[in-house]
């Protein structure tokens, strides 16, 4: 049975008089022990469904199902029983300011009326899953931003929740301390089977981290699937700006752009699959035709013991030679895209 | 000039302007701490907003703060004689005084509450509190530098408030100040009282802001 479970949701705000569809007949199932990724562009309406999981916000129409239970049907003491089962974090870690690390991770515990001394070593034993041992007793200003995410993620941890929600959790953060947290997220998705949901708008993360994935576009659902399906072979116009969107932000920015030194007029996007990534097909190629081919983005990793990855190159012009190309790469096993986006 | 009977009236004058100012703060908070949480929380972007309860309690407070307080302490001496027994002396005082800060010191809190940052508020929400865990747990505890900085303006406006009613028949420093130096033509006791005056100022202010500062962990 799936942890959550949304149906036909819907949000209108109400923005200086007018109504505003923020969720538009969302409906999607998280199955309980997955990490599903829910992506889009800011605006896209992704913090909004997610506050409408743990009704932060009440949506306007449809139902939201959490453990089998209808969320609009709780009562306000259910509800808050309920919360404490799906502990959430955010992109501005939302700390209290006003009290060390060990009292931060404690004050679910507090709310729920834990035994004091209990609640200390629950923090504790956090604090060592987290690995800020040493920062107990230091207070949010003194920590850095990845180790504030840290003291969060333990004290979303301290109730034993079922369900995590993270929203735009790295967003604040730089490449090297995302990729920390996320590995440490992996880590307690491992151990403890919490069913995760991250808000992101970086496809990195996506790809780094989640099983599923979920893309909305303007408050509507455009695509949802596993990750390697979209990733592998995007079909919705937001999905492939996303995808390509992240190479432009990550590799792309600013600079002489390539076009202008080589005269290349075809861009094709190639994604690796098991077996072709340890073939050099590219070189055997350029080889072959005796052509330059101009590499606009390479990116390839290690998914579960597996090369995957994906690469965009620029063709040189010639519709002829385009098509040869394109052909052997066909034959070599090669999944391939022509992308008109400017990467 | 300053023959024993003086010093003792100017130290009683003391006491009485410290009592006056300690206790009007502290009846001003028992009922302007609630009133201004009333307002925090029930303003839109409070955590239960409702238009009415924060548009009556608005106008009220409004109401309030706009009566000059020299007229205050005259309009509400039937009051005050029938909580206090008399309308004059530093006891009587403390009921005016008490009147005027509480809408005063509600603003305070309101403002001091509506600065905590409302991502915490939802990292509460979103942990199961109650909107009463939240006030106390969250708002006062996270606005406590804020709220102490708001009292200590709050003892220093109330200290200058009750010299002011000691020209209509309050006790204390201010009293003297009038009934000497004003009066009798005593400008040496005038201004051994507005000096006494200051130093209180300097005092309460000095010692609120250390008390705040001492508090604050947002800094290191």
């Amino acid at each position: 049975m799936a942890e959550i479970e949304v149906k036909h949701v819907s949000k209108v705000f109400d923005v200086n008089g007018k109504p505003f569809k923020a969720l538009d007949d969302i409906s999607i199932e998280i199955e309980s022990g997955d990490i599903y990724g829910i992506i889009g562009m800011s605006g896209a309406g992704k913090s909004t469904l997610v506050r409408c999981l743990n009704f932060l916000e009440v949506p306007t129409e449809g139902e939201v199902i959490v453990g089998g239970r209808n969320m609009a049907s709780l009562s306000s003491f259910e509800m808050r029983k309920q919360r404490q089962d799906m502990a959430m974090i955010f992109q501005h870690f939302n700390l209290l300011m006003q009290k060390n690390v060990i009292d931060n991770i404690c004050f679910p515990l507090n709310i729920q009326g834990a035994n004091k001394k209990e609640a200390r070593a629950k923090a504790v034993e956090l604090l060592e899953i987290v690995g800020l041992q040493e920062k107990a007793n230091a207070y949010p200003a003194q920590l850095s931003g990845g180790q504030k995410q840290r003291v969060a993620i333990a004290r979303a941890l301290a109730s034993n929740p079922r369900i995590l929600l993270c929203d735009e959790a790295t967003s604040a953060l730089d490449p090297q301390t995302t990729a920390s947290i996320l590995d440490l997220l992996k880590d307690i998705n491992r151990r403890f089977g919490i069913t995760m949901v991250i808000i992101t708008h970086q496809m990195a993360v996506i790809r780094e981290i989640c099983h599923h994935v979920a893309i909305l576009n303007h408050g509507v659902l455009v695509e949802n699937g596993s990750v390697e399906d979209i990733f592998n072979h995007p079909k919705s116009p937001a999905a492939k700006e996303l995808i390509l969107g992240d190479i432009s932000e990550n590799q792309w920015n600013g600079g002489i752009r390539q076009q202008e030194l080589v005269q290349e007029d075809k861009k094709l996007r190639i994604v690796f699959s098991a077996n072709s990534s340890f073939e050099p097909v590219i070189a055997n190629m350029i080889l072959k035709f005796g052509v330059p081919v101009n590499i606009l983005k390479a990116d390839t990793k290690n998914v579960d013991g597996i090369a995957k990855g994906e690469m965009i190159l620029g063709l040189p012009k010639g519709e002829e030679l385009q098509k040869q190309i394109e052909e052997y790469m066909v034959e070599k096993g090669l999944e391939i895209e022509e992308v008109s986006a400017d990467v | 000039m300053f023959d024993p009977t003086v010093t003792q009236m100017i130290l009683n004058g003391i006491g009485e302007t410290v009592y006056m100012t300690l206790v009007s703060t502290f009846f001003g908070y028992l009922l302007g701490l609630p009133m201004g949480i009333e307002l925090a929380v029930s303003d839109k972007d409070g955590i239960r907003p409702n238009a009415l309860e924060y548009k009556i309690l608005d106008v009220i407070d409004n109401i309030l703060r706009s009566v000059p307080f020299l007229i205050l302490l005259v309009l509400i001496i039937p009051l005050t004689r029938f909580i206090i027994g008399k309308s004059y002396g530093s006891t009587a005082t403390i009921v005016p005084l008490t009147i005027s800060a509480a809408p005063f010191i509600a603003r305070m809190v309101e403002s001091s509450l509506k600065e905590v940052d409302p991502g915490v508020v939802e990292a509460a929400k979103s942990m199961g509190a109650s909107n009463w865990t939240i006030i106390s747990k969250v708002l006062v505890t996270e606005a406590r530098t804020s709220l102490i900085n708001g009292m200590t303006i709050a003892l220093g406006t109330i200290l200058g408030y009750s010299a002011m009613a000691g020209s209509v028949g309050g006790g204390g420093l201010g009293s003297i100040a009038i009934q000497y130096g004003y009066y009798r033509y005593q400008f040496g006791i005038m201004i051994v009282t507005v000096i006494l005056l200051v130093a209180m100022q300097q005092v309460f202010q000095t010692v609120g802001m250390k008390f705040s500062n001492h508090l604050d962990r947002r800094k290191n």
